[in-house]
């Protein structure tokens, strides 16, 4: 390590993590590829070489950084440093949902409505449009799901968990560090539960709803929005078990803790994109 | 190239040989591979041109075949933009940004390490999207489907490739970001950064907003290809033309994300050049920032043609026509650096100059362009592709070898060969103009883009763009030469080579030490 000012720069050594996780994210790239165009097997080794490659870099440079970290090597200048790069990082995130929100809403507000105008007359003259839809080739009538059934348990659920972690977090910064145990489990808990009845509804969507991702507009955006924002809330759930588990062994200070704030602020952002889910995809 | 890093520096320790390349964590080394890497894909991107050029040299199919035509001008396009301009000005970033703000590197350098090295995974994954059945994707650049949806594995290599690169550039911007923000030596407020760190502020902000809505969009394109949803199928309640939407949302931020850093850069170096300060920079700051902003209301001018309304059509036409103030407000803070200055015509400021007569231009075919009644009648020909040539080519290439010349002695420690380097501006500005100019003309008559062949009446001008073409390709060796000259056996350079040049890159010994300052110098 080359601290050369201690109170202001820290600069770490070289290190192999970042070409490890390049060497994953390319096996994992090709398996993919292979994997899609029918060639399975070969491709489903490159693409578990690949992801075990990534999870032995992700354990070695996050392990790296929370040694670093707990080593005393990042001072104040660091923590606001990590600060910014989450903030913008949850932005990245925000424009990814962004651009999915976006085919939503161009479907239901523009295209699908357009494919129901005169114009379309000759070739679709039984399309009448409205939301939701399979659109005007659907061969396979679909049920939508409802809002007010587990969706809005769903909704208690992750509303409940944004006040646990916050209450958890009170508790880091007051070194209750029983009551931060408990809100971290009863987070990841509250998690749990989430993607539990998220698989259940998927499961009911396909076996009783006959409601699929090839189900058109509706199928499509429908899956693939709650399907990332799931992704994200598997994500959290993860990165919630690894600080509990840092605190159980002690990790923490009540003024030093941002891979704990990092996290929820993380978590709230997946919160608050569920509430855009609930309301644009399940309700309206 | 460890010639560019003498060891004259206390607390320079890392490995040897490769390992040091693989594993660094400096800005100056991982600025030094992204350029080099640029560099290389700069180079593989214009032997793509180079067919293309081969090819159109005259009418009728001669060398190609259409679909290998199509996978070339798809892959010029995406190595061009994504392999070639942007880590060139991401080397630029690493490079400057910590020496002008007075910082000893970047806020992350392990990201930043890892930025660089997820560009050769995905440069390799287009590689060997030429070679699987159906070849490389062939849709052009903008991917639009559904011929992007027909294709074969090329094009699922292409997704995921764009999936590398965005993670890449969102990495590498959050970088720049946080480096600026925090990691500025004490007295350097916003308002006194050099341009060119203003202009990189604004681009990786562009970056981290867009890059993730092109990787959803490349994601409904995988998912529509092997997963039965509808985004781009009309039979579905979709729409193809919902991808040009998306992709373009993205595509135009991008290509002000590839021109913004050019702006920095003739920004540091006209001043250089004049003796005289910046003219304007508050404005300058603004404009940036305002043309920033504008680049996420302009998007569908890329898209007069697949239907509107004409209300649509008005707004995104008056919007894209605002865009030329700001622009406008730039150039002429340019010109008004240099009146009454005294004026001296070293290659960076040669280049600087190229750019500002030829990236005009191409904004003012851009107006041009912005013209709905026109648009319609010019898209998707080859005035299209001589206005962003003049952008991109002119613009943003002209300003990164205009960058190469200006901070190459502060990089290697030696000078480079300036009557070669002037002969570099000549040779490039004659054969950039015998390129693209007569394009203007073709477009005009109405010969489209991307086709290998042409009627018999365009013959005269296409025999001179691709000549022109060929020998802007070779002028390109000669840039090789003169860096590789420099760094082997350049005249030892000072501190300070250009007496006008006044940020603190110049107060830092030539070449400049590996970690830039270790002590924050106190801004005034």
């Amino acid at each position: 390590m080359t601290t050369s000012d201690a109170s202001r720069y820290y600069l770490p050594e070289p290190s192999h993590w970042p070409v490890t996780g390049s060497v994953a994210l390319f096996c994992m790239a090709l398996g993919g590829v292979l994997m899609m165009n029918g060639m399975v097997t070969p491709g489903a080794v490159s693409l578990a070489i690949g992801v075990a490659v990534l999870v032995y870099m992700l354990f070695g440079w996050f392990g790296t950084v929370i040694r670093e970290s707990e080593a005393g090597k990042y001072n104040k200048q660091v923590d606001v440093s990590y600060r910014w790069s989450m903030s913008w990082f949850i932005f990245s995130e925000v424009m990814f949902f962004a651009g999915f929100f976006g085919a939503l809403f161009y479907m239901r507000v523009l295209s699908v409505p357009d494919l129901a105008g005169l114009e379309q007359k000759l070739l679709w003259p039984e399309f009448a449009g409205g939301w939701p839809t399979a659109g005007p080739g659907a061969q396979d009538p679909f049920t939508p799901m409802g809002a007010w059934g587990i969706p809005a348990i769903n909704t208690l659920l992750l509303l409940s968990s944004g006040v646990t972690v916050t209450w958890a977090h009170w508790a880091l910064k007051q070194n209750k560090r029983g009551q931060l145990n408990l809100g971290l489990l009863l987070t990841i808990l509250l998690g749990i539960c989430f993607l539990a009845l998220q698989a259940y509804e998927y499961v009911h969507a396909y076996s009783e709803l006959n409601l699929k991702l090839t189900s058109g507009a509706y199928g499509a955006t429908f899956f693939m929005l709650t399907g990332f924002h799931g992704a994200h809330v598997t994500l959290g759930t993860i990165m919630l078990i690894v600080i509990l588990f840092r605190c159980l062994a002690g990790h923490f200070k009540p003024d030093h803790h941002f891979a704990f704030e990092a996290v929820s602020w993380y978590w709230h952002f997946v919160d608050v994109v569920w509430l855009l889910l609930f309301i644009l995809v399940y309700w309206l | 190239m460890e010639a560019v890093h003498h060891l004259d520096h206390g607390h320079e320790h890392h490995p040897a040989g490769i390992m040091r390349w693989v594993t660094t964590t400096n800005h100056k080394d991982i600025g030094t591979l992204y350029l080099w890497f640029s560099f290389a894909m700069f180079m593989v991107g214009g032997v793509m041109a180079l067919v293309i050029r081969a090819e159109l040299f005259q009418p009728g199919l001669q060398i190609v075949q259409p679909e290998f035509f199509n996978q070339m001008t798809t892959l010029h396009g995406l190595i061009m933009v994504f392999g070639a301009i942007m880590p060139a000005f991401v080397g630029f970033a690493n490079w400057q940004i910590p020496m002008m703000i007075g910082a000893p590197d970047m806020a992350f350098p392990r990201m930043n390490n890892w930025s660089f090295w997820l560009l050769p995974p995905a440069a390799l994954l287009l590689v060997i999207s030429l070679f699987v059945p159906g070849g490389a994707a062939a849709a052009g650049w903008t991917l639009y489907p559904p011929l992007t949806v027909q294709m074969g594995m090329g094009m699922d290599l292409t997704i995921f490739a764009v999936h590398i690169l965005g993670m890449s550039s969102i990495m590498g911007s959050i970088n720049i970001v946080t480096t600026v923000l925090n990691l500025r030596a004490p007295g350097m407020t916003l308002m006194k950064m050099p341009l060119f760190v203003w202009t990189w502020l604004i681009t990786a902000y562009l970056l981290i907003a867009v890059m993730p809505v092109l990787a959803g969009a490349v994601t409904m394109t995988l998912t529509d290809r092997h997963f039965g949803t509808h985004f781009f199928n009309a039979a579905g309640g979709g729409d193809p033309v919902l991808f040009q939407h998306i992709f373009w949302f993205f595509g135009h931020p991008e290509v002000y994300i590839i021109i913004l850093p050019g702006f920095g850069v003739v920004s540091q170096i006209i001043p250089a050049f004049s003796r005289k300060p910046l003219f304007g920079y508050a404005s300058m700051v603004y404009a940036t920032a305002s043309i920033a902003i504008l680049s996420f209301i302009v998007w569908a001018h890329h898209m007069y043609t697949v239907g509107m309304p004409v209300a649509g059509q008005l707004f995104f036409m008056f919007a894209t026509m605002l865009i030329a103030v700001p622009t406008g407000v730039k150039v002429f803070n340019w010109l008004a650096t240099m009146w009454k200055g005294s004026l001296t015509f070293e290659a960076p400021m040669l280049f600087a100059l190229g750019f500002i007569f030829l990236f005009t231009t191409g904004g003012l075919t851009g107006i041009v362009l912005s013209i709905v009644p026109l648009d319609v009648q010019v898209h998707d020909t080859y005035y299209v592709v001589a206005h962003f040539h003049y952008t991109m080519v002119a613009g943003a290439l002209f300003s990164a070898f205009g960058a190469v010349y200006f901070w190459l002695p502060k990089w290697t420690g030696k000078m480079y060969d300036e009557k070669l380097g002037k002969l570099h501006f000549w040779l490039s500005f004659i054969f950039f103009n015998l390129t693209f100019f007569v394009q203007h003309f073709l477009g005009l008559a109405g010969m489209p883009r991307r086709i290998p062949d042409y009627a018999l009446q365009f013959a005269e001008f296409n025999a001179i763009s691709s000549v022109g073409a060929f020998g802007f390709g070779l002028t390109q060796l000669l840039f090789f030469y003169i860096v590789l000259k420099c760094i082997r056996s350049g005249e030892k350079a000072p501190a300070r080579p250009w007496e006008g040049a006044d940020t603190l890159e110049w107060t830092l010994p030539s070449p400049a030490p590996y970690h830039s300052f270790e002590t924050p110098p106190v801004v005034k």
